[in-house]
């Protein structure tokens, strides 16, 4: 991972740590930190692990879009960090890490969670799951699907 | 004559075989037109063929957007990242 870099995909292992460092300054009082990790379970399969792919120009592109996004809807938000993971991780790996910073916590909590929702929705990154009896593509936001689906 | 590269991912590309094809197309051709070529070497690629999404240069667009020579296309399946 580079330092000073604001939206990065790598197949590195995240360090939380170092990524809310990136958003952190003296003026900034408030970082929200969001970490999506592996889940060992999904509609009821067990899950092995993840291969995370991606289209990289563009994914990085769109997360700094997603950046771009967040200071139009809260100026007062100093700082956004946003790193994905690609290739395989195992069960309990972290798969992104998001930080939002800002001088008061007013609106770091709202910025946090539209960057994962946009993330979902408009990144060129696609999981598979490995389970147990297959393979499978998830295609989508998982709040896209309505519930009677499962 | 337009040259065009077509980058496949996910799904997409493992029906098709292959990451990257690169096309020779008419100078009216839009991204129909590389759908039709793509299902003409792959059937495999026809059932994505009206709900994949589309990236012209790196950003979202419709299917009627005309190609230019030296266009990059890539189609891919409905994201799920996070």
């Amino acid at each position: 991972m580079s330092e000073e870099r604001r939206f990065e995909l790598t197949r590195d292992e995240l360090d939380v740590n170092a990524i809310v460092k990136r958003v952190m300054a003296p003026n900034r009082g408030a970082v929200t930190t969001f970490v999506g990790a592996v889940r060992d379970h999904h509609k009821g399969r067990r899950v092995r692990y993840l291969e995370y792919e991606a289209y990289p120009e563009m994914a990085e592109e769109v997360l700094a879009q997603i950046g771009q996004e967040i200071r139009e809807r809260w100026p007062a938000v100093d700082d956004v960090c946003i790193v994905h993971r690609i290739g395989h991780q195992d069960v309990g790996e972290v798969s992104v890490v998001i930080a939002v910073a800002a001088a008061h916590r007013v609106d770091t909590f709202d910025a946090s969670r539209y960057a994962i929702d946009r993330i979902k929705e408009i990144v060129p990154i696609w999981k598979k799951e490995v389970c147990e009896d297959g393979e499978f593509w998830l295609e989508g936001p998982e709040s896209m699907t309505p519930p009677d689906w499962e | 004559m337009k040259s065009i590269t077509v980058r496949l991912f996910a799904s997409l590309r493992e029906a098709a075989g292959q990451s990257v094809v690169h096309l020779e197309l008419e100078n009216e051709a839009r991204v129909v037109d590389v759908w039709d070529a793509l299902c003409d070497s792959s059937s495999d690629l026809e059932p994505f063929h009206g709900r994949a999404l589309v990236a012209l240069n790196r950003r979202y667009v419709s299917t009627d957007v005309l190609l230019s020579d030296g266009d990059e296309l890539a189609l891919f399946p409905p994201v799920s990242g996070g």
